[in-house]
């Protein structure tokens, strides 16, 4: 059974699946490099905010 | 620098907890009802009020927007206070934010049980009531934005990105998939069709489940856990990834709702792979929730809130392993329409949601009340009795759905399907009657902890206005030596909310955009025409009664399915659909192709009572559509809504509709005449059947053309 009926074929559409996966490895490294080189103490005091009061 | 004295509003979180509380029995008792409607048809008391299809919406609603809602505000009205040290920025605005949304809760009950229903799954609100919410929400959101801004704690702790995450992007959802053409003042056609409208109704559902059920609880997770094991989360690091990677991740995953379906192939792969990688920052998530705990599990014994909570992330973790693996295509094939899907979604729904409502109530109440919990023991039972009601319901359910499955796809040696559908239905009964009895275990659990819950406040000494002191932060920041763009928004929260929609919207203007311009690729089938004026009144039936909540419109090109219901659901069938109504469950057979397959007489005795033509049969009657007459006030108004919308009538059609839905009316009395029914041509019935006689035949008539 032959699946002829779904839109497979909108020209180009394979640059969309390509686009998002860049967008977000290009956003997850971002974010990993970020937190890795984060302030120690910084992150100390972010992490206690919930016990501040 | 001078400290200030300020105070939390506690009031506004004790309402919150009492809507939490009150709306959580009304919902569980609507899930017990529709639960013991499968096994007992009767107790659908032939009235359209009471009957599945209208219950099991009030039911789905008021766990996800009275309960969750009332709970997720419970939480966050509580925590964000704290944790920016400031009081709620409005109590004026925090009080119209809970009447508003008890108003609209009550409102949705009474609409639903009315029928006044969208017929899109989890947005079936009526427009008036959908502007309502996007009001009431705006409200949310001032009072929210108001606080954080007049924050004495300049760093924004994570669980507040969740909020304002869950805040973002829940109003882009609501607004997205709420467009509609109004007809009359509770009646409206969604503005997309078929395929499109699919598409942006599974990436609203989906994410409703990611935005509204898991987000904020995240977020609640993330302050609630910390403060009941008195230590800081395990990782404040892999928090912000968790964040990050999970809010991007989530909007791209809802086509894994309609794999197999006439949804493009592209978009369903798109699905399938972020749902998988789906797995990664929601088990980051989990872990940091449990490992939290470390060097505390002695607490977890001792501990009820904690108790409650970790088998709350738990259930999170489970329910979240196995949501990427149902989105793989294969799994999905076995899963998609059975019962298994409905004991996932409730693994998140008990277990998650249920589980950390109840262990933030324990914990928040006896502080909010100066006491101790009322009884632990009470408490301690409450958690072993709900655990076992998840677990009851869950596990007859997973092995109900897998049977159902395999008996669908059954074949005998000489090539014939080996079950009428009938007989999987049957076969589910004692595991429909094993999962109303965990329901009603987990709902002991919820009267139980109510008693404990009234009594803990009996003796408690409730404080209104909590006092808190803090420092005003300085105008000026100075920045840290190594200071990161992420720092930049972590202190700026409108910055961060901007960030946030960005994230969000990335997913789904690149699921959209190819959509959009589906309209134009649409492999037009010439043979597909518009309802006539009858049918289209039958569909309008059809989705007040809630048909789709049982019945799909969507044959997956599987050999089971085309040899029990015919050729599989083409893209171009459902251009006509204003909503499309594929459904998500089979706990009767798919429709998609019904039209013909039986005589008008047969639909006629079956609307009276299904079992005189399909023993076994736990469909409910329907005997007020022989009774009542079809209201044709507004006929003229939604061809006209539907010609704006693009269906093809020809102009000047709605002045001729009346005339032509009396002539097919007065064809389809005749039919019944001759099998010996007398009816009036002017009953709802006969909409009906014309809709259902219709349903998948113009492709048939293509195919007889071509074999000719």
């Amino acid at each position: 059974m032959k699946f002829i009926n779904y839109l497979q074929s909108i020209t180009g559409i394979g640059i969309f699946p390509m686009i998002s996966l860049l967008m977000f490895f290009t956003f997850f490294a971002l974010v990993t490099f970020y937190v890795i080189t984060a302030d120690k103490k910084y992150i100390e005091h972010a992490k206690n905010v919930p016990f501040e009061n | 620098m001078e400290i200030e004295k300020f105070q939390y509003d506690n009031k506004i979180v004790k309402w919150f907890a009492y809507a939490t509380i009150i709306w959580g029995l009304v919902g569980m008792l609507g899930g017990l009802l529709i639960a013991l409607q499968l096994v007992f048809p009767v107790l659908n008391f032939d009235t359209p009020y009471t009957t599945f299809g209208r219950v099991r919406p009030i039911h789905t609603n008021a766990v996800i927007f009275a309960f969750v809602g009332n709970g997720i505000f419970m939480g966050v009205y509580y925590s964000l206070q704290r944790l920016v040290k400031a009081r709620m920025f409005s109590d004026f605005l925090s009080k119209i934010h809970f009447w508003g949304w008890q108003l609209i809760i009550v409102l949705a009950a009474l609409t639903l049980a009315l029928g006044k229903t969208t017929g899109k799954e989890y947005a079936e609100l009526e427009w008036p009531i959908d502007i309502l919410i996007t009001l009431v929400w705006v409200v949310f959101g001032w009072n929210m934005f108001g606080t954080i801004l007049r924050r004495r704690e300049r760093h924004l702790y994570v669980a507040i990105w969740f909020y304002i995450a869950t805040f973002v992007t829940v109003a882009m959802l609501h607004i997205v998939n709420s467009i509609e053409i109004p007809v009359t003042f509770f009646k409206s056609y969604s503005y997309y069709a078929g395929v499109q409208d699919a598409l942006v109704q599974w990436w609203y559902g989906h994410n409703a489940v990611a935005f509204f059920l898991t987000t904020p609880y995240l977020g609640l997770m993330y302050y609630f856990v910390p403060k009941a094991a008195n230590r800081p989360v395990y990782s404040y690091r892999l928090s912000i990834i968790h964040f990050w990677a999970l809010i991007f991740l989530y909007i791209w995953a809802g086509p894994h709702h309609l794999l197999y379906t006439a949804v493009p192939d592209w978009a369903q792969s798109l699905g399938v792979v972020f749902s998988v990688m789906l797995i990664a920052p929601s088990w980051g998530g989990m872990i940091n929730g449990l490992l939290t705990l470390r060097g505390a599990w002695d607490k977890v014994r001792e501990d009820v809130v904690l108790k409650f909570l970790v088998v709350a992330v738990t259930a999170y973790g489970m329910s979240t392993f196995e949501g990427p693996m149902l989105s793989l295509k294969s799994v999905n094939a076995v899963a998609h329409f059975t019962d298994w899907i409905i004991a996932h979604v409730h693994v998140g729904a008990l277990g998650w949601n249920g589980f950390l409502t109840f262990g933030i109530l324990y914990y928040l109440i006896p502080k909010m009340f100066q006491t101790e919990l009322y009884s632990k023991k009470l408490a301690n039972m409450h958690f072993w009795i709900g655990t076992l009601g998840i677990l009851l319901y869950a596990v007859p359910l997973y092995w109900a759905g897998f049977m159902q499955s395999s008996m669908w796809k059954d074949f005998t040696e000489e090539g014939q399907l080996q079950w009428q559908f009938l007989d999987t239905v049957t076969r589910m009964m004692p595991f429909y009657a094993a999962r109303a009895v965990g329901g009603t275990l987990y709902l002991i659990g919820a009267i139980i902890m109510t008693y404990n819950l009234f009594k803990t406040v009996a003796i408690g000494n409730f404080i209104a206005n909590e006092d808190a002191e803090a420092m005003a932060l300085t105008k000026s920041y100075t920045a840290h030596s190594k200071d990161h763009w992420h720092r930049w928004i972590e202190r700026k929260p409108i910055q961060f909310l901007v960030v946030s929609l960005v994230v969000v919207a990335i997913g789904g203007i690149i699921e959209f955009v190819p959509t959009f311009l589906v309209k134009s690729n649409i492999p037009t089938i010439a043979s597909v025409k518009p309802y006539t004026p009858l049918e289209l009144e039958g569909r309008d039936i059809y989705v007040r009664e809630g048909c789709y909540t049982c019945h799909s419109q969507m044959i997956r090109p599987f050999r089971s399915e085309v040899a029990r219901y015919g050729e599989y659901s083409k893209a171009g069938e459902f251009i006509y659909d204003h909503p499309f109504q594929w459904g998500s469950k089979r706990t009767g057979p798919d429709l998609a192709r019904i039209g013909g397959k039986y005589p008008d007489s047969w639909h006629y005795n079956h609307f009276i009572e299904p079992t005189s033509m399909s023993p076994g049969s736990i469909m409910p009657t329907y005997t007020w559509l022989l009774d009542d007459d079809l209201d044709l006030s507004s006929l003229k108004a939604k061809i006209k809504a539907m010609q704006t919308l693009g269906v093809p009538y020809p102009d000047g059609f709605a002045e001729m509709a009346e005339e032509s839905l009396k002539k097919q009316s007065l064809e389809i009395q005749a039919n019944l005449k001759k099998d010996g029914i007398e009816t009036s041509s002017e009953k709802e019935v006969i909409a009906m059947i014309a809709y259902l006689q219709r349903l998948g035949k113009d492709i048939k008539t293509v195919s007889v053309n071509n074999t000719k």
